[in-house]
Formats: C-alpha cells, structure tokens, sequence
C-alpha cells in the first residue's frame, strides 16, 4: 500500500543522541502518528523508545505536533497524518 | 586500588583519576543527562552508566574505551502483561489514600543500579524490576519470580493476584509512587547467591541465581510502623556485603545502622544515635573485614544534612559496637551535605563520596583524613571506583 507521506522536523536536543538525523530532510510514508514514529526509528534505530515508553505511549514530555495543532491520542499515536502533513517533535517545556 | 573514580552525577559521567597526589575530576560522558549509577563491569571491562533523561526516559548507556566515547546499549522494558500493585499515593497531609492499590501496567520510570556477576549482568529499576542479561547487556530479561513474589500480590500476568502488596513506594521513582530495586549483591564465592534491597519492601535473598526469593527481615526495625517487627515495609537505604566474609552484610535507613552476621538471617540494629551515628543512606564495608563499615551519617530523616554544620564520616572495626567519626579533610562549619545511598564507594584503603552539594572528597587512608577533590559539580548521585 503506497502511503502518504510527512515531513518531519525534530527538536535540535535529539540530534545531539542522533546526530545521523541532523540536516537533512526527514521524509517518511506514513499514515498515522503511529506509523511516524515506527518509521523514524527504522532511520534512527532507538529513536521510537525516546519519544514512546513500552507500550507505544507518548512520554510525558515530549510533545508532537500535525502542523500546529498538538497530537490528541497520546496513547495510540493514531491521529491521521497526510502528504501535506508537518510533524513536529518536541520536548515539553519541563525539567531544569 | 584503582586509581579511577566514576562519578553520576545529576548533569552528567565524570571520571576522577589520580595524577601524583592529586585526584582530578573531568566531565566524560552525558552533559545535561542524570546519572544515577556508573560502574565498571569487573568481568568485561566495559563501563556502564544508567541515565535518567528528563524527557526521553531511563536509558542504558555504554563505553568500551574507558569512557573516551559512550552508546546507547540495548533498553531495559517491562514485557507486555508486566503489571504491578501500585500503592496508594501518599496524601498532602501524610495520611494514605483511602483507595489501595492500583493495578498499573510497568512501564520504565527508572534505572537505580547495577551489578555484576561472571556470567550474568543485573539493572533494578523502579516501579520495583530485576532484569538480568545473560549475554553481557545485549539483552534483557524481566526475572519473574521476584516480579510476581507473593510479597507483592503474586503473578499479575496471569489474573488479578491476591490484590495486596507489601511493596511501597520511594520518592525517588520522580514522579509516579512506586518500589524501587536500588542494592543488587552477588556472592562473589557463588554466582547463583542473591541479595536484592526494595525501598520500600525489605530485603529479599535467593540461594538459586533468582529461581526462588526468600524475605530477609528478621530484626530489623520501623519505628514509623504498628508493628516495627513486620515482615515486610522496610526501607533498607542500601545493602552491601564484605566481599572476602559475604555473609556480613550492611545496611542504614531511617530507624538506625543494621549489621549481619549470618547472610541476613538475622539483623542486629548498631546504630549510636548519641553519636550521630542513625541516620543516612550509603554504607561501605571493607573487602576483607567484614567488621568494618563506613557511613557517612545525616540529621535525622525530616532534616537531611550534616550533622550541626559539620560532615564527617563515622567507622567502625567492630561490627558497630563501637564508631569513630572522621573529619580531618571535611568541612566542619556551614556544612549541609547528604550524600545519596550509591554515592560512598571504597577501594582497598580508599574511599570516596559526593554530596548533593555538588562537593567530591576522596581518602587514601581508610577515612582518617580527606581530600577535596571538587566543590562545585552537580549534585552527585553515585560514586564507584573502576
């Protein structure tokens, strides 16, 4: 099944734990916000269990965004995404 | 002795090394990231480091060059159906939920230490995990029968369990109330002979490399409870063992210094409150005298600090019959320091610790006098010479 696909941009702070990621246009098939993130981490082995805990949950921390608006599905990741789509990975602002 | 210390510290790997007379620390790894355990692995070499990232969760980290260059090993997880009988959080005015446990699925809130045997490699982590690798870190598994003691309500993978835990939280799982694993202690004279220490649950021993787990709490103490005899409910700071006499064993936690004698049969409470010698969390035993043991003692539980103003570290040569306090080195005014439960570690006739001030001190001389090795690092969490 050909996908959709997104364009996804990453806050600078995982670079400096995948900085294979860093300048360069991060294009991937995807569907849902779930499939992002699956694809993200076949580019950067690892990178899924930064954003996500066991059970496929996004961390408290971290935010992602379809354009500007925030994911709704925290659990799931299943917010739709299409080829217009602009995925942002984020940190929350927490922490010190 | 080696002549290297690693330090975790909350921002950061720093390695301390010796150079002539003096001990020199140098960031090597993590900048920014919580540390909370770094080891060396005394079989392969390889320096291990558990990190707890603010915003990307608890990670393993690993170096093979002496700490020069550090990757991501392979992650710790809790397997699918991995549940657990979170207690009832703890009110604002002390008091318990009126709710009980809830059953939560595990997911990793935290990387508390690590340990080593000749063919197997440990993690405990919070909410309250013993994973072990048998294939030096390049995987992990979950050991169940600690995971679904009876102690804490039974297999919760397969139903609903007994529905009751003994097992508490720490306020050191940052966030969620859960159990913590923070002292894992093999037998260096049998590899299948097992200590783990739970805040807050006990003292759990297995004699057959994790297959069966026994409670370990026979005179122990809680004045905080009903019963400060109970089975279960203690809060064991930290256990450490006497390498060359392995059943003497060592622990501090809020109710006082408790020794033993008889591979934790039996705990015999040494503390000498008069002397300040109760509360605190690491403890360092000598590898050859299992007699002697070194706290570095705090103001009582609701305070944290040094001792009035001044650090010191107290020893005993005689199962704690008897202390000493040692503070030639140590700052004795304006000092308020508590050093964490993996933050004193020793070496032949060395020791060192660091403070969640931020200050390192290191002794060549079995804690008579010390060195200030830095005064301005983050606030240290764990200290191991390696």
């Amino acid at each position: 099944m050909i996908r959709p696909v997104a364009n996804v941009e990453l806050t600078r702070h995982l670079f400096q734990f995948f900085p294979d990621l860093a300048n360069r246009e991060l294009v991937v098939e995807a569907s849902t916000v779930a499939d992002v993130v699956r694809e993200m981490d076949r580019l950067a082995p690892g990178l899924a269990f930064y954003l996500c805990d066991e059970r496929g949950r996004l961390r408290t921390h971290v935010n992602i965004f379809i354009g500007e608006g925030r994911v709704a599905d925290r659990e799931r990741l299943s917010d739709p995404v299409d080829a217009s789509s602009r995925i942002f990975i984020l940190q929350a602002l927490s922490g010190g | 002795m080696s002549d290297r210390i690693l330090v975790g510290t909350r921002k950061g790997t720093f390695l301390v090394e010796k150079a002539g007379r003096r001990w020199n620390a140098r960031l090597a790894g993590h900048p920014g990231v919580g540390v909370n355990f770094v080891v060396r692995d005394p079989w392969s070499g390889t320096l291990w480091a558990a990190l707890g990232h603010g915003h990307w969760g608890a990670k393993l980290s690993r170096s093979t060059d002496e700490g020069a260059t550090w990757e991501d090993a392979a992650q710790v997880r809790y397997p699918e159906g991995a549940r657990y009988l979170a207690p009832p959080e703890p009110t604002e005015d002390g008091s318990e939920s009126q709710l009980g446990p809830q059953l939560k699925d595990a997911t990793l809130l935290k990387l508390w230490t690590l340990a080593f045997g000749p063919k197997h490699m440990y993690v405990g982590t919070i909410p309250g995990g013993l994973f072990v690798s048998e294939d030096g870190g390049e995987s992990f598994a979950l050991n169940r029968p600690l995971w679904d003691h009876e102690s804490r309500g039974g297999d919760l993978f397969a139903g609903e369990g007994s529905g009751l835990t003994h097992w508490y939280g720490t306020p050191a799982s940052d966030g969620e109330f859960a159990p913590g694993i923070h002292s894992i202690l093999v037998d260096p004279n049998d590899a299948a002979h097992l200590y783990v220490a739970i805040s807050t649950a006990g003292v759990l021993e297995s004699k057959d490399g994790g297959a069966t787990w026994h409670g370990r709490n026979r005179g122990m103490l809680m004045d905080y409870l009903p019963n400060p005899a109970a089975d279960w409910g203690h809060d064991p700071h930290a256990i450490e063992l006497c390498p060359g006499q392995p059943d003497h064993l060592w622990q501090q936690n809020h109710c006082g210094v408790f020794v033993s004698f008889d591979g934790a049969e039996n705990w015999k409470k040494v503390s000498r409150p008069e002397q300040g010698v109760h509360f605190g969390f690491p403890v360092a035993v000598d590898a050859r005298e299992g007699r002697t043991a070194w706290l570095v003692p705090g103001k009582a539980d609701s305070q944290r600090t040094a001792i009035d103003g001044g650090l010191f570290v107290a020893r005993t040569q005689d199962g704690g019959d008897s202390w000493e306090d040692l503070r030639e080195g140590l700052p004795q005014e304006n000092a308020f320091d508590v050093v964490y439960r993996h933050a004193l570690g020793n070496d032949g006739d060395r020791l060192a610790f660091g403070s969640t001030t931020g200050n390192l001190y290191v002794s060549e001389d079995r804690g008579e006098s010390w060195q200030t090795v830095a005064n301005n690092l983050p606030p240290v969490y764990s200290v191991r010479f390696g």
